[in-house]
């Protein structure tokens, strides 16, 4: 029971970071129909400029996540407008899916010379500082993690509810015909959307710097289960991914704590099959057209 | 029966298997291994990929897994005369032929973009358990398989003409399919899944066979190549590059043709060795590679071969009379089936 809870709180922190993860992704999705494989190496590549900040420049982690996430905004601007939007034929989503699969092998590569593949940590004062509550360890890393990607979730909410930009997103992933007669601009929200999801990528990067090493390859991990998420929720749903984020993250951390590490990462392709047998539209997505 | 096809088939066979006599050095004929390897695996792809429209990522899974039956198999029996891998390659397809079909039966329920990520993770799972299995698989130490006992002079030959034997089924059960219904059954589930299945087309049946046989030639491949690396590894048995490369290839030849994989094929892996030779060691290989992809990606989206073969028929339209479609006579080899017709202009 005590190893239960334990799993549970410790899926429930981490799962804030991969909701953060899997919003950005599953609004790519949303909006341009394009499945971004280059994802988990936008979050790695975040986690890598946050690591050079602290280890240079004494930078913190949390002070960070502006700055990167700035750069990553402007960086997936142009990944959208240098690489995606000549797409334009009608097996456009086939392309585009092994386009960003070369842009993760790109910045994959970019990685590895820059920073070389031995595993990197973001070693902070506070790194293995915890605090005890009725017997449960909460990492105070965590913790902080957990509250960053809540608050960053909560402006991404605020960004896509409350402002006429969001509006624009919102239209476009509804019907982006319909939208475009209204007078929105696909071309302008398609960029601004995927810099947007690079953002994302880029808070939950530096958070994701904070709990575990990580070196250029650590992307294709974090690809899959990303992928997990994002189809578990409901393709383009960004409220389904933060749920199904939360389930992955949780049943992997009880699978963790009460059987055995190694098997902790075949969770989530466990529930990724039951996905598809059952619902293969996933939770909340519907099967014509993407939800937000 | 389509008598030049056939010819141009029969030609590069008998081109191929001659080769080796030349008395070539040991390095072309490793390059040529890998060359036909490839080849023999884009033309697989092609059959889901290509053909049905349904691109997989995870095709590395099943290379890793026929790599991997190779080299257990021969944990447990003794190679003697050195052709005992070979005689069982057939088994390892079957195998992962069935193993396949459930896999893509359950894949398959998902359209492009998700099949895509549902494979994709499927190799990142086989990779895991190739890692974790440490009591089967022998984890990151990976498995020996015995030496093969091959003279030294004609050490590559028996490993090119497996790979050239694998090439040749792929390209025969993919024109066999091309001049057969389960080639218009794909044909009309690419350009629309929903209309083919609304016409009576067993459309999850047509889908799944691409599925199975393709990846039951990916695994004999991978077999050979084990037998030929002499050691399994988890982390390049099950590599995504292996897949990447034939996908790439696919695209730069041209999907759902007969010959474009292999074109594809026949530029990429000599231009990928010389990038490696060149750029070794350094991740730079990692980011020359992608560039590349990218520039097909960009400046070719429809391959090679289709790309021509348009620029082909429009010089000729030209000559008799204004735009009347596909003559005709349209060579099934590069144009048929390529794509939905696209207006002149489509490309620029």
């Amino acid at each position: 029971m005590h190893a239960l809870i334990q799993g549970l709180i410790l899926g429930i922190l981490t799962g804030g970071v991969y909701a953060l993860m899997a919003s950005g992704q599953t609004l790519i999705f949303g909006i341009m129909k394009v499945v971004n494989l280059a994802q988990g190496a936008m979050v790695i590549l975040a986690a890598y400029f946050s690591y050079t900040l602290f280890a240079d420049f004494g930078v913190d982690p949390l002070l960070a996540i502006p700055l990167t996430t700035a750069v990553m905004f402007g960086l997936g601007v142009v990944i959208q407008l240098v690489f995606l939007r000549p797409l334009k034929r009608e097996d456009s989503a086939q392309l585009s899916l092994l386009v960003t699969f070369a842009v993760a092998l790109l910045l994959e590569g970019f990685m590895s010379v820059t920073w070389r593949t031995t595993y990197r940590s973001i070693n902070t004062d506070y790194a293995n500082a915890s605090w005890t509550l009725f017997g449960y360890q909460f990492t105070v890393v965590r913790m902080i993690a957990f509250v960053l990607s809540l608050v960053s979730l909560g402006l991404l909410f605020l960004l896509l509810n409350r402002t006429r930009f969001g509006r624009a997103v919102r239209a476009t992933v509804q019907n982006p015909m319909s939208a475009e007669l209204l007078g929105v601009e696909s071309k302008r929200v398609a960029a601004l959307g995927f810099g947007l999801g690079a953002a994302t990528a880029a808070a939950a990067g530096s958070v994701y710097g904070l709990l575990y090493p990580f070196n250029s390859g650590s992307h294709y991990d974090l690809i899959s289960e990303l992928l997990s998420i994002v189809v578990l929720g409901g393709m383009g749903s960004v409220g389904g991914a933060v749920i199904a984020a939360l389930i992955v993250s949780t049943s992997s951390a009880v699978v963790a704590t009460m059987f055995n590490p190694t098997w902790s990462s075949f969770t989530f392709f466990v529930i990724l099959i039951l996905v598809l047998l059952i619902r293969p539209q996933g939770l909340f997505g519907t099967v014509e057209r993407g939800a937000l | 029966m389509n008598v030049p096809a056939l010819a141009r088939g029969g030609v590069l066979t008998v081109a191929l298997l001659a080769l080796p006599l030349l008395g070539l050095e040991h390095w072309v004929l490793n390059l040529l291994i890998f060359t036909l390897m490839y080849a023999a695996m884009s033309s697989a792809w092609n059959l889901v990929g290509g053909f049905a429209g349904y691109p997989s990522l995870g095709h590395a899974a099943f290379f890793g897994f026929g790599a991997y039956f190779i080299g257990l198999w021969f944990q447990h029996h003794d190679v003697v005369s050195g052709y005992e891998p070979f005689v069982i390659l057939p088994l390892v397809g079957l195998l992962a032929a069935l193993v396949g079909a459930p896999i893509g039966w359950i894949a398959m329920r998902t359209r492009a973009d998700v099949f895509a990520i549902v494979t994709i993770t499927l190799l990142f799972v086989a990779q895991t358990l190739a890692f974790n299995l440490d009591d089967l698989t022998g984890g990151a130490q990976g498995l020996a398989m015995p030496t093969p006992p091959f003279e030294l002079a004609r050490f590559e030959w028996p490993f090119y003409y497996a790979m050239l034997w694998i090439l040749l089924l792929s390209m025969a059960l993919t024109y066999l399919s091309m001049r057969s219904k389960v080639g218009l059954s794909l044909d009309t589930v690419r350009a629309d899944e929903d209309k083919a299945l609304g016409i009576g087309i067993h459309v999850q049946g047509v889908k799944v066979l691409s599925f199975s046989v393709s990846v039951g030639l990916v695994a004999m491949a991978g077999g050979v190549w084990a037998y030929y690396e002499t050691f399994v590894y988890p982390q390049f048995a099950f590599d995504p590059l292996i897949t990447i490369g034939m996908v790439l290839m696919v695209f730069l030849g041209g999907r759902a043709t007969l010959w474009g994989p292999i074109l594809g094929a026949v530029i990429l892996v000599p231009g990928q060795q010389y990038l490696a030779y060149k750029l070794g060691g350094s991740q730079l290989y990692l980011i020359a590679y992608a560039a590349v992809f990218l520039l097909i990606m960009l400046l070719m989206p429809r391959g090679i071969l289709p790309t021509v073969a348009d620029r082909l028929r429009r010089r000729r339209a030209v000559g008799t009379s204004s735009d009347a479609g596909p003559p005709t006579a349209a060579p099934p080899s590069a144009g048929a089936g390529s794509s939905v017709p696209v207006p002149s202009g489509g490309t620029a």
